[in-house]
């Protein structure tokens, strides 16, 4: 008993005290993690603030993006122009989504949505699997001029090793974020956009074209989702397996709350970096392996106290 | 109203045939082999070429030499997605249309269908993984796993690391790591290492990457950093297995010091982290390339008529020969069982005693067009395993080298151990029925 007290509340801090290299490092990765982890949940954020409806296609947009990507550079299409085809596909899709999915459903019930966006999903990996095959791909992480290589800071008789390519995903995600919240918080889009969450017809009775805010929020999370891609496929390889890591954004999103930019982010950050540090310094107690499930502990605990997220809105609805 | 009944029928008849393979098109003159194949999911990177690699063997034989003796082969896949569930469900939807034999391709999905063969007797070839008990052929006399159990695997692998350390007693105060995809197949060689660790006195540091983790394994490589074990062992599968080598290079983690099991060393696994790969080690139980008679004809016969799903630059890669390797299996017990039993249309009981009595002798390996493409095969009634040699591979950067001679398991240690363990099964999994099969190499 009392070993098991000490492995709990000291030994994970003399470990701290000991090697505080391993902490920053723990940290640094935490950090890195959560951004890619809030780069993904912006994706869930930005329908579900159009529409009211959680993506489930948004994992499976991440491998078609990321495919497409690398399968049109497999093809001999320059880098580049790979990256500009893989977005206007993605605007495709976006229009696509919207014209034979969205606007029949128009004013349906929010599950009826959710339900379409499942077979959004399996249409999604049939025909990804068509047109690129199931073997995995290497990301053209090197030719779309993504630094390779890492930085190794010395300190306090350790190192701390920062990924050139970690570093890049970050600003990038950084980037991209801020750019997004521009565009959502402080435009006219941004505005159309959250009526059209709150009430369909009443957007409609004000002139707002439902069609195009929801080609223009499809579009972002299809871009949203090609950053993911290139990010996650460069730290692995670009296969069907990349849909799962979108089972990681679920309690960023409890946490951050479903309708917050800044929220995706924030609960990104945390979510990832607990999970890092707990996994690091208590998980052996458990035998390792606790990734998979501390995150979701953690929102469920969150949950409790503040169902709507950090900066989610609070939904009141009177009878 | 008779229309919509129609339409409806013509409906649901299209959602059959989209889950169940097609119907059986030799029927009463072919022989039905079903492959169990994942081409879609998380772990299709894994599985594709694999099942390219055994459906081309047998097209091949079907195109070239009309079947085996004289019979042609009714192969038909099923997609599982490497999901248990799916498994069983294409286990359910092909045993009455007497198969031959079931190749379940997933530990778990073997698992699940031990008790279930075992009662309706079809036999379940699981190739160098599944339950390493099941290699007791008088507890589990329909199931077969040549050429090697995990059990044997890990066995190698540590035989090999201690060959690199000075011997066994070497091997005292190091830690080993043991990296694993925490599923049944990534946690089934952890007793036989907890043993040795014990016998031998060395630590064990275990690292399990649950499947949804397969791609973000920075936190388990930061306790590899952490713990600094002197050499690390990797159970992988699907894209678990890049990420971990992408990881250990990043980590700076010495690669020759990183050895994956046989799952655990196709290209499609170091190519990704390249030149920072170099030096990754696996083990492996096949050649590599193409240059082999009989591969050289699945390119004439299947691949250039446009009849197999792989890209001819993948042929004789890793796992596709591995795919090779089960096509040979399964077309040798056959051609075997006819033998023994003077059929020509043999059912899954004659199929039984053909993997029960399999024979792949060096020269046999020749005569099928693949001369030292893998080490003989010795299968027996008591012994349905035959825990042959493997090698060890390394990655140069671009390609796999072979860096060993054939390495066998450590037997003395591995049998007992495999006995022991078939026991126990039996015993928590009473009634379990007690083995009335005839055996017809006398030695159960």
């Amino acid at each position: 008993m009392m070993h098991l007290l000490y492995s709990i509340f000291v030994d994970p801090f003399v470990q701290m005290g000991a090697a505080p290299d391993l902490l920053v490092q723990t940290l640094w990765d935490g950090l890195v993690s959560g951004v890619l982890y809030a780069l993904i949940a912006l994706g869930f954020v930005l329908i579900f603030k159009a529409s009211g409806v959680f993506n489930f296609a948004q994992g499976i947009m991440v491998v078609f993006a990321a495919l497409t990507l690398v399968g049109l550079a497999e093809h001999g299409v320059p880098a580049y122009v790979a990256l500009a085809l893989t977005i206007v596909v993605m605007l495709v899709l976006a229009v696509g989504v919207e014209r034979l999915i969205l606007r029949p459903l128009v004013d349906q019930p929010e599950i009826i949505l959710f339900m379409a966006t499942f077979g959004l999903t399996y249409f999604l990996i049939g025909l990804g699997e068509l047109i690129f095959g199931g073997d995995p791909k290497v990301m053209i992480a090197g030719q779309l001029g993504l630094p390779s290589g890492s930085y190794r800071i010395t300190m306090a008789g350790g190192y701390v090793q920062l990924q050139k390519i970690d570093i890049a995903a970050a600003i990038i995600a950084s980037l991209m974020v801020a750019g997004l919240g521009i565009l959502f918080n402080r435009t006219r889009i941004g505005r159309a956009l959250r009526a059209v969450a709150d009430s369909h017809r009443a957007a409609l009775s004000v002139g707002i074209s439902l069609e195009q805010i929801w080609v223009i929020v499809w579009f972002a999370a299809g871009v949203v989702a090609l950053a993911t891609g290139i990010m996650w496929g460069a730290r692995s390889d670009v296969s069907f397996a990349l849909e799962t890591i979108a089972l990681k954004a679920l309690p960023v999103l409890i946490l951050g709350g479903f309708t917050s930019i800044p929220g995706a982010i924030v609960g990104g950050l945390l979510v990832s970096v607990r999970q890092k540090v707990g996994e690091f310094y208590w998980g052996s107690l458990v035998g390792g392996g606790i990734e998979s499930w501390f995150a979701y502990v953690i929102a469920l605990v969150f949950l409790l106290f503040r169902p709507q997220g950090l900066f989610g809105e609070r939904i009141i609805e009177r009878l | 109203m008779r229309l919509k009944y129609l339409a409806l029928t013509a409906a649901v008849a299209g959602l059959v045939g989209v889950s169940v393979p097609a119907s059986n098109a030799f029927a009463k003159d072919s022989l039905f082999v079903p492959l169990f194949t994942y081409r879609t999911g998380a772990f299709a990177n894994s599985g594709i070429p694999i099942a390219n690699g055994m459906h081309d063997y047998l097209s091949m034989l079907n195109a070239r030499d009309g079947g085996i003796g004289g019979v042609k082969l009714d192969i038909q896949e099923c997609e599982t997605q490497y999901n248990d569930a799916k498994g069983v469900e294409c286990y359910d939807s092909v045993k009455n249309k007497h198969p031959v034999v079931i190749g379940p391709w997933s530990t778990g999905i073997t698992l699940a269908l031990i008790p279930k063969v075992t009662v309706d007797h079809i036999p379940v070839l699981s190739m160098a993984y599944g339950l390493s008990a099941a290699a007791v052929g008088a507890d589990f006399p329909w199931i077969f796993n040549p050429p090697d159990t995990y059990w044997d695997g890990m066995s190698i692998a540590l035989k090999y690391i201690a060959e690199k350390e000075g011997g066994f007693a070497k091997l005292k105060g190091k830690t080993i790591g043991f990296i694993f995809l925490d599923v049944g197949y990534g946690r089934e060689p952890i007793p036989l290492l907890n043993d040795f660790a014990k016998d031998y006195g060395f630590k064990v540091k275990m690292y399990p990457v649950a499947p949804s983790q397969m791609q973000s394994q920075g936190g388990v490589w930061l306790g590899v950093r952490r713990d600094r074990p002197d050499w690390m062992i990797m159970w992988g599968w699907g894209a678990m297995n890049p990420t971990a080598v992408q990881e250990a290079a990043r980590t700076g983690y010495p690669m020759d010091h990183f050895l994956g099991v046989w799952w655990s060393g196709s290209e499609g696994d170091a190519r990704p982290a390249g030149e920072a790969a170099k030096g990754y080690l696996s083990l492996n139980f096949n050649a590599v390339g193409t240059n082999f008679p009989a591969i050289k004809d699945i390119i004439k016969d299947v691949v250039n008529k446009g009849k197999s799903q792989t890209p001819k630059d993948m042929v004789g890669e890793n796992f596709y020969n591995r795919g090779v390797v089960n096509g040979v299996m399964i077309a040798e017990a056959i051609r075997n069982a006819q033998k023994i039993t003077g059929k020509k249309m043999i059912d899954g009981s004659d199929m039984r005693r053909g993997l029960e009595t399999l024979q792949i002798s060096e020269q046999r390996w020749k005569q099928i067009g693949l001369p030292e493409f893998a080490a003989p095969i010795h299968i027996t009634c008591q012994d349905h395993d035959g825990h042959g040699p493997v090698y060890v591979q390394q990655w140069d950067g671009h390609k796999w080298v072979k860096v060993s001679g054939w390495i066998s398991p450590v037997k003395d240690k591995v049998l007992p151990l495999l006995v022991d363990a078939a026991k126990d099964y039996v015993n928590k999994n009473q009634p379990w029925p007690k083995r009335t099969e005839r055996c017809d190499d006398g030695t159960l």
